[in-house]
């Protein structure tokens, strides 16, 4: 298969080239170079926040011809990234095996220290934004105000449904901040991905959610589900209308970090290649557009510095799940 | 008539001959894709996205790439079933019903017969399937939107119903080869705590059994092909060669126009496994997180339960190589629906034709139709088109494809046993997959020598990961009430049938028991 795959590849690559319109990959400069298929892991299911976000880098990257290599993504969702952290700890290959990361990459090294995995191994390729939450409602629950949400919520105790993505998730994060600073009793339901947590909101089987932007714009636009509050620290541009929690007085803001990661006991040589190989993919106007229509935020930062922030988000995460009794 | 006029339009423009070409081209490519083992529709469409995005820079339109996509996702149904048939060796996922009556069909010289069903099954399937999609796409989505939780999971009872509620197999070996695949689902990481499962890693990292990592051999869980072609690939092997010690058997082929043509003027005998496979297939492809696997599976156990010979299902049924046929199809064009309406992938491959319409600037989602006409109609076009070009690819092949049944089976077997090492290797790219897959074609050996019906535990090992998570996220809703189940208008009614089903095999015991007595 990875012969057809190169074939294929090289075919599209030297097409776009003959065209005239294709840029000649760069990476030229640089003493790695892929020798084979990159298998990049996606620790989350299909057409959630990031599967989209995995495949249009991939997409970008083979448009462009940025890899002389292809770029393989598979989905490895089970166990909340557990099945997708196991696999890059012992990836058999480092310098071809990256992944697409979410909060879970913190969060489930704290909760399954059994895996065996700490995460500031993983070489740290780059974060390509930060993406936000919103909280939406479907338009037949009449709700237009994080008031009325409050009040609402409040008033049907456990009737009322979010539905999330997974056990001790981002969203489950969100939704027991909810349940302990507004006295609330939301139950919470665990899906496989984003996408399924959208379809479940707009056909009213749940009645709310905390989806990324991404993952609710489809049902946003065609009027199905309206956002209430965003949980970020400024209003977002694609929403002008909509507060931040932080203006109902809540000092609470949460992010989702973007990030791609390598295995770990990659070479210094491949994460030089796949540090380059990303900034060049941040840089493309497709990924600019992405960024805006998507309500991405966050400054793209690599190495040391996104390090760093592993460090702190680690840290939050910690107290988090501590406060809310996930661990001890 | 808007539609009607809208669809006329797309068709010609599927008609173009840039599109045309593409379609054929397409069609071939996933015929043969499909057809090889380990490989299908998903691996066919993942390939050549980057092919598509010369086309889209040569047209500039997203059109025509996705019309070369549709084709291949089209082929690919198609081509499933010419390794099921013939080599006994589901093509991919969504063939492995196929092989349950195509293989014998195959095996008693019926091979033609079987390949030509195949073919014009899946032809009306998709027909079908595409005048269901021009017609009723957005209130389909809203359909697809009020199947909740509980809902799917009456389905998925069902589905399994139909496959214990069936006469002739024996029952209690029905329900443990069930069971059996039930366990197998379960291995690796749930999906709603994120605990591990079955895994033999859980205690601090060490390893329970020594010596052994279980990391690389359970952590991904068991995958449904490695199920699937060690139970018919190596089981199916080992079998044929045991039965045959003295001489080899071989299967009859005779290749003739006459008999090709025939086959076609018979396959009205197939209508009704072919209208239950189009129509279940089609609603069960429109629900997210189903796909064509499962709809091709419960097609065919409804085919067999309402069957009046149930007893030749298994054993070269005409209408048990039609209903998975024409599902899969139907399925394929059924999981675009949400696809295009919802942005919600029904099926893997569609989550790759997502993928691609973003990069395509495309916004896939409920304002697609309106906001995109130029798209959607050329598309829809093509569905018909890509159609009627893949029954007729199919037809003129099938000469070539019956020449592979000549083989004698010294040949054959370990061309088999090469193609399902391969296969599994290509699917997964992951060794211990492979291994596995020899392992449980061993014991699917063993199990059949003791009588036990395999096509359970596959179709156990299918509809365990969909029906579990959606068995417990409806309990969580209920606080663990099982009233659910039977308190809400969709579900209800399925959930009633499916138990009445299970429960029916039973009942004729007691009552054989009471008559005896």
């Amino acid at each position: 298969m990875s012969l057809t795959k190169r074939t294929f590849a090289g075919l599209a690559a030297a097409a776009v080239m003959a065209f005239g319109m294709g840029q000649t990959a760069t990476a030229g400069s640089h003493a790695f170079e892929p020798s084979k298929p990159i298998d990049f892991v996606i620790m989350a299911g299909k057409g959630g926040g990031a599967d989209k976000m995995a495949r249009l880098m991939q997409s970008i990257i083979e448009q462009e011809g940025l890899s002389s290599r292809p770029v393989v993504p598979t989905n490895k969702p089970g166990g909340s990234g557990a099945e997708a952290l196991v696999h890059l700890n012992s990836a058999t290959d480092p310098d071809h095996t990256i992944m697409v990361t979410l909060n879970s990459f913190f969060t489930t090294p704290l909760r399954q220290p059994g895996l065996g995995v700490d995460i500031m191994t993983f070489a740290p390729i780059g974060r390509m934004a930060e993406d936000t939450f919103l909280l939406w409602v479907h338009k037949d629950e009449g709700i237009t105000s994080f008031d009325q949400f409050v009040e609402e919520a409040k008033s049907r105790g456990s009737g009322w449904v979010m539905g999330g993505t997974g056990k001790n998730s981002e969203d489950n994060i969100i939704t027991d901040h909810l349940n302990a600073t507004f006295g609330l009793d939301i139950k919470y339901i665990p899906y496989k991905g984003g996408g399924e947590v959208a379809k479940q909101l707009a056909g009213q089987q749940i009645t709310s959610s905390v989806n990324n932007p991404s993952e609710a714009l489809g049902f946003y636009e065609s009027g199905d589900v309206i956002p209430l509050v965003a949980f970020t620290d400024e209003r977002l541009a694609l929403f002008p209308d909509v507060p931040t929690l932080k203006e109902t007085g809540n000092d609470f803001s949460y992010f989702m970090q973007r990030a791609v990661v390598g295995a770990p006991g990659m070479s210094d040589e491949a994460l030089g290649y796949y540090n380059n190989l990303f900034q060049q993919v941040f840089e493309t106007d497709a990924w600019q557009e992405y960024r805006t229509k998507k309500a991405l935020l966050g400054a793209k930062i690599e190495g040391d510095e996104l390090r760093a922030y592993w460090e702190t988000q680690r840290n939050r995460h910690e107290g988090i799940l501590k406060a809310s009794g996930a661990i001890n | 008539m808007d539609v009607l006029f809208s669809l006329g339009q797309g068709i010609l423009v599927a008609l173009e001959p840039l599109n045309l070409g593409l379609a054929i081209l397409g069609v071939v490519v996933g015929l043969f894709v499909g057809a090889m083992p380990g490989l299908g529709s998903v691996n066919g469409v993942a390939i050549l996205l980057p092919f598509t995005f010369v086309i889209q820079q040569m047209t500039g339109s997203a059109t025509s790439p996705m019309i070369f996509l549709a084709a291949i996702y089209y082929g690919a149904m198609y081509g499933g079933a010419i390794s099921s048939i013939t080599l006994g060796i589901p093509g991919a996922s969504t063939a492995v019903a196929t092989t349950f009556d195509g293989r014998p069909m195959a095996l008693q010289g019926r091979a033609d017969r079987a390949l030509v069903t195949a073919a014009v099954a899946s032809f009306v399937g998709g027909t079908i399937a595409n005048i269901l999609f021009t017609a009723f796409a957005p209130p389909l989505a809203f359909v697809a939107l009020k199947f909740g939780d509980p809902e799917i999971f009456a389905l998925m009872l069902l589905a399994f119903a139909t496959f214990v509620g069936l006469g002739g197999d024996d029952i209690p070996k029905t329900i443990f080869s069930i069971c059996f695949g039930l366990v197998l689902a379960t291995v690796g990481f749930d999906i709603i705590s994120g605990e591990p499962r079955l895994l033999f890693f859980e205690v601090q990292g060490e390893n329970l059994i020594p010596g052994l990592n279980a990391v690389n051999w359970f952590s991904r869980g068991i995958q449904f092909l490695v199920l699937a072609i060690g139970v018919y690939g190596i089981g199916e092997m080992i079998w044929t060669i045991n039965s045959s010690r003295d001489g080899v058997k071989m299967s009859e082929v005779n290749v003739s126009f006459s008999r090709i043509m025939a086959s076609i003027r018979n396959f009205p005998e197939a209508w009704k496994g072919t209208t239950i496979g189009s129509l279940l297939g089609f609603f069960v492809g429109i629900l997210p997180a189903a796909g064509a696997t499962p709809g091709s599976l419960m097609s065919y156990g409804v085919a067999k339960m309402t069957s009046r010979n149930p007893q030749e299902y298994g054993k070269g049924a005409v209408d048990g190589v039609a209903a998975p046929e024409a599902a899969n199809n139907s399925a394929s064009t059924g999981a675009m629906l949400p696809m295009m309406t919802l942005g919600i992938p029904g099926s893997p491959t569609t989550a790759v034709l997502l993928a691609g319409m973003v990069i395509w600037g495309l916004q896939p989602g409920p304002a697609l139709f309106a906001e995109q006409p130029d798209f959607v109609w050329p598309l829809i076009g093509s569905f018909y088109i890509s159609n009627v070009v893949a029954l007729l690819v199919n037809l003129a092949f099938i000469p070539l494809f019956l020449w592979m049944l000549r083989m004698p089976f010294t040949i054959l077997a370990p061309l088999i046993f090469v193609l399902s090492l391969v296969g599994v290797y290509a699917a997964y790219q992951n060794i211990y997959d492979v291994w596995l897959m020899v392992i449980i074609g061993f014991a699917a050996f063993f199990l059949r020598m003791l009588d036990y019906p395999l096509a359970p535990a596959v179709l156990a090992i299918v509809l365990g990961p969909i029906a579990e998570p959606k068995l417990r996220q409806s309990l969580l809703f209920s606080d663990g009430s099982f009233d659910i189940f039977f308190t809400r208008p969709i579900a209800a009614p399925i959930t009633i049938i499916a138990l009445i089903l299970l429960f029916l095999p039973l009942l004729k015991l007691i009552r054989d028991k009471l008559r005896g007595s």
